[in-house]
């Protein structure tokens, strides 16, 4: 259930803490393999994610980019008929342990979709805390000074603050996108996971967002899917290229700093890639 | 104005192709184009007569009565008194017991189906709660004359009386004797009648709720449950709204099986749901083969005339709610 246990010392058993200056929001993936029914897409990937930087995935369509990205917050196990094993530890606590909960998981590793998807029957102001409320707080107080920052970290406050009771799908496109963003960030994640958030966005709304990402690097570890290179060229700080294997399968071809990946790429494939070649 | 011309404009780029393929030069096409038109309007012409003629026959009756031919309660052929506030009370009263049954289970059916229930068991649940649907009235009818009714004044009723009954205000609505042939029996059997009709469409609403917005809550660390009440129920709402009207108006026109019943006597408006009493519905069936006198026929007639708008209203507002509920769908995904 949704309430507190804390008593629990690590970040991802311990319920309710909004505040996380605990954890840095490292984040290490060992040996993860990710499976739709009989259907492996996602094979033995190990990566280390530097904290409180931006790490682009970057690779051809269905090479299991979301799907590595919804293995970081258990949400992969969401869609029917699918698992994953191995593990991915967060500021050292393993969220496939056991004893890990996913809904808990989910409140410290906050994910932003493809397509902006704010709660069409709630305000603005509603969208922005619900995962607050979900987690119990009732303080008004709290529940509007978490409102307001989070909103003005994801740059939206100063066009929206006149109309926090509208309803949250009443605003633009760009603008929604950035209300997905402050009611991830509301929840004071450690990690935020982002696949393809400027996708349905024009280039204005995306230098926004993308403006947005560089400014949240400083406090979180960001981990974003793109399929523009551009953008993980200018957004990122390291990137990691997958690609089908064999037996269709995604697997981790290359993984290094961005500037290193983009000009002097060490394996074929990535270069054959990121020079057009193929994909 | 700007606004009147750009309207203009607008009608004229609608009127503008509009030749091209509607009348079309082909021939067969203009012939097709002629045949599904008058099929079309020969359907809304037929509809309006039925209204027309239901009106000329009710004439009489409205004419002589009035307003007072509703906020009545007395029907006395005899003296040519004709008041059909009770059968109206009935109609309502029975249609709202079948709703207060019939929504929650057929909602709770639906979040099953659609949220919970694994694959191989939605469609075989759907397909024979669906078929419900199909069972002829007749047959509702004589279950609950031989069967429901007996169970009610049994075993149902006593126990109501004997618990809620004794509660003081909410106690009103059982009170009398236990007879089993009454509004409540009727209510029941008219849930059980509007259940398939309100599971399916539920279900329908709930399945287009686009998997975007349980995912948003999900990544929020809501649970199963709390992804249901705070993205899905939101999302689906008008349009479960619009399901449960549905079965409302299903509930308001059914006949057979009310006729059976519900008792079909007392002119009495009262608290309980005990007392056996009329719809608008089962009062037509009964009475319009005795309907001897014209000022009679023209006040049975009368009664179905008042049955058949607010059908239609109904109708009407509860099929606009689920289409704009299922309008979400296109617009907000
Ligand atoms: N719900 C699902 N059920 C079954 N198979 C799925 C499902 N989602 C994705 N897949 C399959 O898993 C593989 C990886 O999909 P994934 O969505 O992770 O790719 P992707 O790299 O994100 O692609 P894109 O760039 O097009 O978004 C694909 O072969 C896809 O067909
Ligand atoms: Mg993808």
């Amino acid at each position: 259930m949704s309430n507190n246990n804390n008593d629990g010392a690590s970040a991802v058993t311990s319920a309710g803490t909004v505040h996380s200056e605990a954890g840095h929001g490292s984040l290490v993936v060992e040996d993860l393999q990710a499976w739709y029914g009989r259907f492996r897409a996602v094979a033995n990937l190990s990566l280390t994610i530097t904290p409180r930087a931006v790490t682009a995935i970057i690779g051809p369509s269905g090479c299991g980019k979301s799907t590595f990205l919804r293995c970081i917050n258990r949400m992969h196990e969401v869609a029917r008929g699918a698992r994953a094993a191995g593990k991915v530890l967060l500021d050292g606590d393993d969220v496939y342990a056991p004893d890990a909960d996913p809904v808990q998981v989910r409140r410290h590793i906050g994910m932003v979709f493809q397509k902006p998807n704010p709660f069409p029957m709630m305000s603005v102001y509603d969208n922005v805390v619900a995962g607050l409320k979900l987690a119990g707080v009732k303080n008004r107080a709290m529940l509007d000074e978490v409102a307001e920052r989070s909103l003005r970290r994801a740059a939206l406050w100063d066009e929206v603050n006149d109309k926090l009771n509208n309803s949250g799908a009443a605003l633009s496109g760009g603008q929604q996108q950035r209300l997905c963003i402050a009611r991830a960030l509301a929840m004071e994640p450690q990690v935020l996971l982002m696949d393809e958030p400027c996708s349905a966005l024009d280039p204005v709304a995306t230098s926004k967002i993308e403006d947005l990402i560089r400014e949240l690097r400083q406090n979180y570890t960001i981990v974003i899917v793109t399929h523009n290179m551009q953008q993980a060229a200018r957004v990122s700080d390291h990137t990691a290229f997958l690609l089908l294997d064999e037996d269709r399968a995604g697997r981790l071809v290359e993984y290094g700093p961005t500037s290193q990946l983009f000009t002097n790429p060490q394996d074929r494939r990535t270069e054959d890639y990121i020079t057009g070649r193929f994909g | 104005m700007d606004l009147a011309s750009s309207e203009a404009t607008r009608v004229a780029q609608r009127q503008g192709p509009t030749p091209v393929i509607g009348g079309g030069t082909n021939v067969g096409d203009r012939i097709f184009h002629l045949a599904v038109l008058s099929a079309a309007q020969s359907v809304l012409v037929l509809l309006a007569a039925l209204v027309v003629l239901l009106f000329i026959d009710a004439k009489e009756a409205l004419g002589r009565f009035g307003l007072s031919f509703l906020t009545t309660t007395d029907w006395d052929p005899v003296f040519e008194k004709f008041g059909t506030a009770h059968f109206v009370f009935g109609t309502l009263v029975t249609s709202l017991v079948a709703l207060v049954l019939a929504a929650p289970l057929a909602i709770g059916t639906a979040l099953f189906l659609a949220e919970y229930a694994p694959r191989w068991l939605r469609e075989p649940v759907a397909f024979v709660i669906e078929l419900l649907a199909v069972i002829p009235s007749i047959i509702f009818g004589l279950w609950g004359f031989f069967v429901l009714a007996p169970i009610m004044r049994g075993y149902v009723e006593p126990f109501l009386k004997a618990t809620v009954g004794q509660v003081p205000v909410l106690g009103e609505l059982f009170s009398g004797p236990a007879i089993g042939k009454d509004l409540l029996t009727a209510g029941v059997v008219l849930a059980i009648m509007i259940l398939p009709t309100v599971m399916a469409i539920a279900r329908e609403v709930v399945r287009s709720v686009p998997d975007t917005q349980r995912e948003g809550m999900i990544g929020l660390g809501a649970t199963k449950w709390e992804t249901i009440t705070g993205a899905v129920l939101p999302y689906a709402r008008s349009g479960l709204v619009g399901a449960v009207m549905l079965g409302f108006a299903r509930a308001f026109g059914e006949t057979m099986a009310v006729t059976m019943v519900i008792g079909n006597s007392s002119n009495v408006i009262s608290a309980s749901l005990l007392t056996p009493g009329y719809t608008m519905a089962s009062a037509i069936a009964n009475q319009f083969t005795e309907a001897d006198k014209e000022i009679y026929f023209s006040a049975v007639v009368a009664v179905a005339l008042v049955l058949l708008l607010v059908s239609v209203i109904i109708n009407g507002l509860a099929r606009l709610l689920v289409w704009r509920g299922a309008g979400n769908v296109a617009t907000r995904r």
